[in-house]
């Protein structure tokens, strides 16, 4: 049984009950700067461990990229 | 406005200068121009991680100990998708500092001022120190004021245009207009618009192009930063008047009579 989510633009199916920390080990994120949004919500930092995902969540990570304006 | 360093947000900088990471052509030479410009605060712009994230990141080639990084919501469109991307940024642990952009024509890249307006003053509402990126007129940057902004951001030149600062005189009036600092940002080409942009009186220039796209990135960074300056110096040295005719340098009494 898996759940399908968006992440960052691309689905990909995940166990059910993963949560947002989860999912960040999963895909080698680095944790310093980074920040996920849920179906258009920032999640806190101090909910990823008990925040869990449901099917069709959109889910964003982000982290800083090079830029200096639009 | 300040005498020589630039106060925002409570932070005082000593550099005038505030440059981007964006479209370098290496991240060593983005690494070496920061450090050649002698900038204190650096934009980066909030993007999807790429998957999985064990790539190489900008992070790796910025000393965070020593430059403030300062987030932008480049390719935000509505007042919505700027706020939202600020609320990522300060998750993300960058602090509250935000250079504020909502765009309104994609080939200009001018802001839409009513949703900058808008943005400006959820964010400063909610505790953030906004820098909002906005056009060179005075109305619009008394708004912004009036809205919270600490500071006021007019563009030169359209952004990565290289054409300098198109309207100085509406910059000057923008000067005289509001109290919080002014910052040229977008449209500095080469070091003259720098240090014109500092001749008006401006508090500081942020660029990002001008340096990026420059033949020798690191030369070009060390320029703007010499640039920076001296019109910061001219600017405090109280230039001359522009008059219409000359007036003699030399004195008209002891000149020797050569007729025979």
């Amino acid at each position: 049984m898996s759940v399908t989510i968006t992440v960052n633009g691309k689905t990909m199916d995940v166990e059910p009950g993963l949560t947002v920390d989860g999912l960040l080990t999963l895909l080698k994120v680095k944790r310093e700067y980074t920040a996920v949004a849920v179906n258009r919500e920032v999640t806190p930092r101090s909910d990823y461990a008990t925040a869990k995902l449901s099917e069709g969540d959109k889910v964003e990570i982000v982290r800083p990229m090079g830029g200096g304006a639009s | 406005m300040y005498d020589t360093n630039l106060i925002i947000g409570g932070k005082e900088f000593t550099s005038q200068l505030i440059v981007g990471t964006g479209k370098y052509s290496t991240l060593p030479i983005m690494r070496d121009a920061h450090e050649a410009s002698g900038a204190e605060i650096v934009t980066i712009a909030v993007r999807r991680v790429s998957l999985p994230g064990t790539g190489e990141s900008i992070l790796d080639y910025i000393d965070t100990k020593r430059y403030t990084l300062l987030p932008n919501t480049a390719g935000c469109y509505t007042a919505d998708e700027a706020i939202r991307t600020c609320y990522l940024a300060r998750e993300a642990g960058l602090g509250e500092l935000v250079k504020l952009e909502v765009i309104g024509d994609q080939r200009t890249l001018f802001p839409d001022v009513m949703g900058l307006l808008e943005a400006t003053k959820t964010l400063a509402r909610e505790g953030f120190t906004v820098m909002p990126y906005t056009n060179d007129d005075p109305v619009m940057a008394k708004k912004l004021q009036d809205a919270g902004a600490a500071c006021v951001m007019p563009l030169g030149a359209p952004i990565g245009s290289g054409l300098g600062i198109r309207n100085p005189y509406n910059i000057k009036i923008i000067l005289e207009t509001v109290t919080v600092p002014v910052i040229v940002d977008a449209g500095v080409g080469t070091a003259s618009d720098a240090a014109i942009a500092m001749e008006l009186g401006c508090d500081g220039v942020l660029m990002n192009t001008a340096i990026a796209g420059a033949q020798d990135a690191v030369s070009m960074a060390r320029a703007m930063k010499l640039a920076v300056e001296a019109g910061r110096l001219a600017y405090k040295s109280g230039r001359i008047g522009k008059k219409l005719y000359a007036t003699a340098s030399s004195p008209l009494e002891g000149l020797p009579d050569w007729t025979s």
